[in-house]
């Protein structure tokens, strides 16, 4: 029993320490200067899939990884500065995020974290981000939560155009020139495929509850399997088919519709809108039949349409740098997931040289958040401007339609711009 | 072997006594002494504690192989997220409420498993755990589905000048140092001599009269309950969770904690625990993913596959009986004795999985 007392004891002095030092540690934190520059690097960082079922994710961060050797090779950096860097695996997995995020700003000392991907592991650190005031830069994700919650979360910013947007576009164009339409719509249980659907409705206005005839869902991690979803649709007597669907479900979902005698006119997502997806499709189909007259749209410019873009400068660019720096990213462009990669990284860039000499982290995030202005953007359709206001915080907003003919998409109409209307 | 437990009840404090210091004192200089990733790293140690200290029990002592546990860490952080982000319950009332709620579903699960034994019954568990993410997406209305359920941060009590990671890793070492106590009393009772005679032959347990039905269940819920405990703990910790966060490879991950720590080891879940959170961490930078210009293969997995290889060959008994092992081996050197004999008995003894600790006993009464 004296044992014990002396334990206690010994317990309590550590307990005081403990708190003491704690005090300390913590208020030695408060002066911060902002880590991650010196004289010569600028330290980015990013959470990934690099391993697990959304890997295929992971082209967008060796496009803008790619891009950043490229400035650092041959350009010298931004004013003098060579960029690192460092992707961590969260294996899009929202309980891995805030260890890895913490990892990056604790261990890693990033200066910001640039192009996170996914919608619920960028929801799992925004507070943490927001707290610590580092910067969630362009994360690579087109819920539209980004730019709507900019004043509760100051700290966080998107990139690409954002879901609902894009549904609004292909409901007006369905509006236009298919006005008699019944449309099945097969979308992602959860904030990204709701997003979709609520554009669509959004964009149909009062006609929506007539128009869509039945709806079908699946969960992110359901076995690839959507032949129930597309049979439930077509006996809805839907002649077109709305699909807000990853990759491998998309694909997976076209191709029961058109083996089981289903023709519809059909509405692709952007997110599954890669090339090298509906070669694979058409392959496993051996026709083309079926997907020909798929419509989708983009933001990007397509290196595989070659009639088109074969002697654009910036397509060159995207095959120059993949080709010597992609590190798995094909140089034909195939894989779109590179060029979205290169082209935010491309903005990324534009912003640092924009901030100049003033690298901190207030100062980056007030540009990024207010004052984009990019026209020069080598891969964005032409007339793009990557922009951002006082009250505009969707930095890329214009889109074009497109068409799937044989083995790659033809884009028509006119560049739609969602700021305007 | 079942005399044995209670012989050593008084012996233990002396021998408790200096390592459980020791190991106080290292808990309180971890946060004082890392940057608060690691602060943050070393709380979820202390969540994967809690749970594969109740998968111990149920693996390790009751001989029944769960691959299921991370159901009931799903069923205590929903609780936990439910309650503090729609009700505003204050987080630490849930904590408890998440282990009675996953230990309740723990019995339900428990009785259905009598019928199942080893294989059969680690299959019937493994559905549990590819369910979970499925149940949890399909009652979105309930859960928020896949949008998942965000809480503010967890801010230190009473005005403590700790920062967020601190004050959650005192937190989570503080329940875990709470539920260990009870796990550490539970082997040495009647309860884990029963658990532990199920274990080592069914029939024979019977025929010393025990019931068997009754113990095993009592595993399930007391084991359910553990999980319950870290999940609960786990969304304080993360914040924000979704039926994501609660994957077959959560499950899988708390059983490799249980075996590489050491099955049927006391201390074999405290290094589990540090196993599943610091292992992966280590294989991802072993695998050079830390490159600047992204020159690698990104196969994180794979270094943590080669790793788990490595460790189960050399720690076939997991750390736990690795660590008894050089621990015998050391005090045979010391008294210099060791004779041919015992050089002998420790090159052909094979370490059966879940005997760590019994095998230390005979050292322990030696002295």
């Amino acid at each position: 029993m004296i044992g014990f007392k002396r334990l206690a004891a010994v317990l309590a002095t550590l307990a005081l320490t403990a708190v003491a030092c704690g005090a300390q540690q913590s208020g030695s934190q408060a002066t911060k200067t902002d880590p991650g520059v010196t004289q010569d690097t600028i330290t980015l960082g990013a959470t990934y899939p690099v391993s697990g079922t959304a890997s295929f994710y992971y082209s967008v961060a060796k496009g803008a990884g790619a891009y950043f050797e490229y400035i650092n090779n041959e350009k010298g950096g931004v004013n003098g500065r060579k960029i690192k860097y460092i992707v961590v695996d969260d294996a899009y997995t929202p309980a891995n995020t805030p260890a890895k995020a913490r990892e990056l700003v604790q261990q890693d000392k990033v200066f910001l974290t640039y192009g996170n991907l996914g919608t619920p592991t960028n929801l799992a650190v925004r507070d943490y981000y927001n707290q610590q005031k580092v910067p969630q830069l362009f994360v690579f994700t087109g819920s539209s939560v980004w730019g709507a919650d900019y004043s509760k979360y100051p700290w966080t910013l998107g990139w690409q155009p954002d879901y609902v947007t894009e549904g609004k576009i292909y409901a007006r164009y369905i509006t236009q020139s298919e006005a008699s339409d019944k449309i099945g719509v097969l979308y992602q249980n959860d904030q990204y495929g709701k997003d979709y659907l609520n554009g669509l409705r959004a964009g149909l206005g009062d006609k929506a509850a007539a128009m869509i005839t039945d709806t079908a869902t699946y969960n992110a991690n359901d076995p690839v399997d959507m032949s129930s979803q597309v049979n439930k649709l077509k006996a809805s007597g839907a002649n077109t088919f709305y699909v807000a669907a990853t990759p491998a479900y998309a694909a997976n979902a076209v191709t029961n519709a058109v083996k089981n005698g289903w023709k519809p006119k059909i509405y692709m997502n952007n997110v599954s809108g890669a090339s090298a997806t509906w070669r694979g499709v058409v392959k496993g189909l051996g026709a083309s039949a079926g997907v020909d007259g798929m419509i989708s749209s983009t933001y990007l410019k397509d290196p595989l349409d070659t009639a088109k873009w074969g002697n654009n400068a910036g397509v060159k660019l995207f095959r120059d740098v993949m080709t010597r720096y992609g590190n798995g990213c094909d140089p034909s462009g195939a894989d779109s997931f590179c060029i979205s990669g290169m082209a935010s990284a491309f903005t990324m860039v534009n912003l640092l040289r924009q901030a100049g000499n003033d690298l901190t982290r207030k100062h980056v995030m007030d540009l990024a958040c207010c004052a984009l202005n990019e026209t020069d953007n080598p891969l964005l359709l032409p007339g793009t401007v990557v922009k951002t206001t006082k009250t505009d915080h969707f930095p890329v907003q214009q889109e074009q339609l497109q068409r799937w003919e044989q083995d790659h998409w033809v884009p028509f109409g006119p560049v739609l711009d969602a700021r305007k209307k | 072997m079942t005399a044995t437990g209670a012989l050593n009840s008084s012996r233990l404090r002396a021998s408790t006594i200096f390592p459980a210091l020791v190991a106080l004192v290292v808990l309180f200089g971890i946060p004082l002494t890392t940057d608060s990733f690691q602060t943050f790293q070393f709380a979820n140690v202390a969540v994967f504690v809690v749970a594969v200290l109740g998968l111990n029990l149920l693996t390790g002592y009751s001989g029944q192989i769960s691959l299921g546990n991370g159901a009931f860490m799903a069923i205590g952080g929903y609780t936990t997220a439910l309650l503090v982000a729609r009700l505003g319950v204050p987080y630490a009332l849930t904590i408890p409420l998440g282990g009675l709620l996953a230990a309740a579903a723990g019995v339900v699960i428990g009785i259905p498993a009598l019928r199942l034994r080893g294989i059969y019954l680690a299959l019937a568990t493994f559905a549990l755990a590819l369910a979970v993410t499925p149940v949890l997406n399909n009652f979105d209305s309930f859960t928020g589905g896949h949008a998942g359920v965000n809480m503010n941060p967890a801010a230190p009590p009473f005005g403590l000048d700790l920062s967020n990671e601190q004050w959650l890793y005192f937190l989570c070492w503080a329940v875990a140092a709470i539920l260990f106590l009870p796990a550490r009393l539970l082997i040495g009772s009647r309860t884990g001599r029963a658990w532990m005679a199920i274990r080592d032959g069914e029939t024979a347990a019977t025929a010393n009269g025990i019931s068997i039905s009754f113990y095993k269940t009592l595993a399930f819920g007391i084991s359910a309950f553990y999980a319950g405990v870290a999940g609960s703990l786990q969304a304080v910790v993360l914040t924000y969770i979704n039926p994501d966060s609660y994957s077959l490879a959560l499950s899988l991950s708390l059983l490799i904690g249980a075996v590489v720590g050491g099955l049927g080891s006391v201390w074999g879940p405290v290094l589990g625990g540090l196993v599943v959170v610091w292992l992966p961490y280590l294989a991802e930078r072993a695998a050079g993913l830390h490159l600047g210009p992204l020159s690698f293969g990104g196969k994180p997995d794979i270094g943590f596959g080669i790793l788990l290889l490595v460790l189960m060959y050399f720690a076939p008994a997991g750390l736990a009986g690795l660590a008894a092992r050089a621990w015998r081996r050391y005090r045979r050197l010391r008294r210099g004795s060791g004779g041919q004999a015992d050089g002998e008995s420790e090159t052909v003894e094979p370490e059966p999985v879940a005997t760590a600790e019994r095998q230390v006993e005979p050292d322990q009464m030696s002295t």
